[in-house]
């Protein structure tokens, strides 16, 4: 288990912020506190990804920044302007794919991208919604009825509403949420062009490998509370960790003396010992180690059949960030 | 404001409308035409004039009441519930748009739809009974006033539902019995005098009262009250939705 690091304060304001938040908590009218004290900044035009289990608090932070929830206190500033007092300012800003395929079954594709679009006060404009829905290969379906969409169709549509109006920041509440690996790799395609368009991308997602894939900085919430929020880089760095296997030729009853000191563990069939060590830049070398376990199996005589590293993801942090609750 | 958001709204609640056609025109028409056959035509040939109006004409203003109101209620309380039901909500209540104008273009559409379905209503009962109107402006003013008015109400009952049995509760148990003994079929000076004091306690009374009055120029209570009344009613509604827009009832929680 890696240690947790100090949650993060709110930073000084950064003129380069699209959504500030400040101290932002919710409680629910049960009681449950689902927000607790959380201050973030989202730089504009990078990709951030917030990561938490279930029930960590990402939707409601999410809700109360695109206005679904009322937040219990703090406050939350999208593109400078206050999302309660300048909400018209701030709303029309944003774009919004939900978690849930929350969709009108009887309504055609072209008719419900369009009412968005007017929604969000925008006029008219059929030579962008048909660009829309042919960038999201909708339009051969633009006169079909919703209901008849296959889910990842309908995944797709929800993405063309969000982006119905041309908004500055897209928050996408688990894109990958039943969709095949074809029309996930095809998402991040088009989230990387809206990026290099000018939006501003903040997702949630259970799927590590798209955060890991996409992400400039990464938020981890766990139980209402931001306990990390950094680039995913400096993250993978600071947090990485490095794992040598050796696998050796006759299974060993027992570790070789002298190899328990250096953190060397010995797997339960006696074929393969291992060695963690940290990865970062900054983590102390671990060359000396793995000579001396190198040249301690030697003196043993202990023939070895394999060796191989592995670098832990992203995933294998979130995990240790949140104590396996994920 | 957002005048593109409200027509927007609108537009797509009329959408709607024309979708279900059968079910948003037809049916109301059928079941009020069937009235007329039965109370106006069959019974009505048989019972006294009132108030100088043979009982056919009489009860025209009565049941276009009673549709007005159970179709404003049905038409808005369903426009509202339907979106938190399926969550699409999450789009109207995401976008830069007021809680005047949302219900503007909820409660506008509802009310379009019901001062319509009036005006066909009045078309077809003037096809069974010979009809008068003496203040047609005020029967347009007391038309859309009304179905206004019944339309907020409906609103708030699509936000207060949290099922769809609830949705009918209000509109079946409340709204229709008030309207069947707030004088639809009869002048309230034909009760004895008990009831006539406790009909008066009954809101849908005044209404029905000063939309006769449009028609006929004589009315139960004084045109004055009917418009109190019915103004009352308006701000009410006014009220209680700008109270759940403020709190968020059952909207963002």
């Amino acid at each position: 288990m890696i240690p947790l690091p100090s949650a993060p304060s709110a930073s000084p304001a950064d003129a380069d912020a699209v959504l500030t938040v400040r101290r932002l908590s919710k409680v629910y009218a049960s009681g449950h506190k689902a927000l607790d004290d959380v201050s973030l900044e989202i730089r504009r035009g990078e990709i951030f990804a917030l990561l938490g289990p279930n029930g960590a608090g990402k939707t409601t932070l999410i809700s109360i920044v695109c206005g679904l929830v009322n937040p219990t206190s703090g406050e939350v500033r999208v593109g400078g302007h206050d999302i309660a007092a300048d909400y018209r300012a701030a709303r029309s800003l944003i774009g919004l794919v939900p978690q849930e395929l929350t969709t009108d079954a009887f309504e055609t594709v072209w008719n419900a991208v369009s009412f968005t679009r007017g929604l969000f006060g925008k006029r008219r404009n059929p030579a962008y919604i048909e660009k829309l829905l042919r960038d999201l290969a909708l339009w051969n379906k633009k006169d079909a009825r919703i209901m008849t969409l296959s889910g990842g169709m309908k995944r797709r549509l929800l993405i063309a509403k969000a982006l119905s109006h041309e908004p500055k920041v897209l928050f996408l509440d688990e894109p990958s949420a039943g969709v095949d690996v074809e029309l996930r790799r095809d998402m991040w395609r088009m989230v990387r062009q809206l990026r290099r368009d000018g939006v501003t991308i903040i997702l949630t997602t259970h799927y590590l490998e798209e955060a890991e894939e996409m992400a400039d900085r990464v938020g981890v919430i766990d139980k209402g509370r931001l306990v990390v929020i950094e680039e995913k880089a400096k993250l993978m760095r600071r947090l990485g960790q490095k794992q040598l296997s050796i696998v050796v030729a006759a299974p060993l009853r027992a570790l070789p003396a002298g190899l328990a000191p250096l953190g060397v563990t010995l797997s339960e069939d006696g074929r393969t010992l291992s060695l963690t060590y940290a990865s970062g830049a900054d983590a102390p070398q671990a060359g000396p180690t793995i000579a001396a376990l190198l040249a301690r199996l030697a003196q043993e005589g202990v023939a070895v059949s394999d060796v191989s590293t592995r670098e832990s993801s992203l995933e294998d942090i979130f995990v240790n960030l949140v104590g396996g609750a994920a | 404001m957002n005048l593109v958001g409200v027509g927007a709204i609108y537009r797509f609640e009329m959408m709607r409308t024309f979708r279900t056609l059968a079910q948003s025109v037809v049916s109301p028409v059928l079941s009020t035409a069937l009235y007329f056959v039965v109370f106006g035509s069959a019974i009505g040939g048989h019972m006294p004039k009132i108030d100088g109006v043979t009982y056919g004409a009489f009860i025209v203003p009565g049941l276009m009441m009673l549709t007005l109101l159970t179709q404003s209620i049905a038409n808005a309380s369903f426009a509202i519930y339907f979106p938190r039901f399926t969550g699409t909500i999450y789009e109207v209540l995401s976008a830069p748009i007021s809680p005047l104008e949302i219900i503007a273009g909820y409660v506008g559409a509802a009310a379009t739809k019901t001062v319509v379905l009036g005006l066909i209503i009045l078309a077809t009962a003037a096809l069974f009974v010979p009809l008068e109107v003496r203040h047609p402006v005020w029967m347009l003013a007391f038309l859309v006033l009304m179905a206004i008015t019944f339309s907020l109400f409906g609103f708030i009952i699509g936000i207060w539902a949290d099922n769809f049995e609830k949705l009918q509760v209000i509109p079946l148990l409340v709204v229709a019995p008030l309207t069947f003994l707030g004088g639809t079929f009869y002048s309230i000076d034909m009760l004895p005098d008990a009831w006539r004091i406790v009909t008066l306690f009954n809101p849908v009374v005044y209404l029905v009262s000063g939309f006769r009055w449009s028609f006929f120029g004589t009315s139960d209570v004084g045109i004055a009250v009917s418009v109190g009344m019915t103004l009352a009613f308006l701000a009410a509604g006014l009220v209680i939705v700008a109270w759940m827009f403020r709190t968020g009832y059952r909207l963002k929680n």
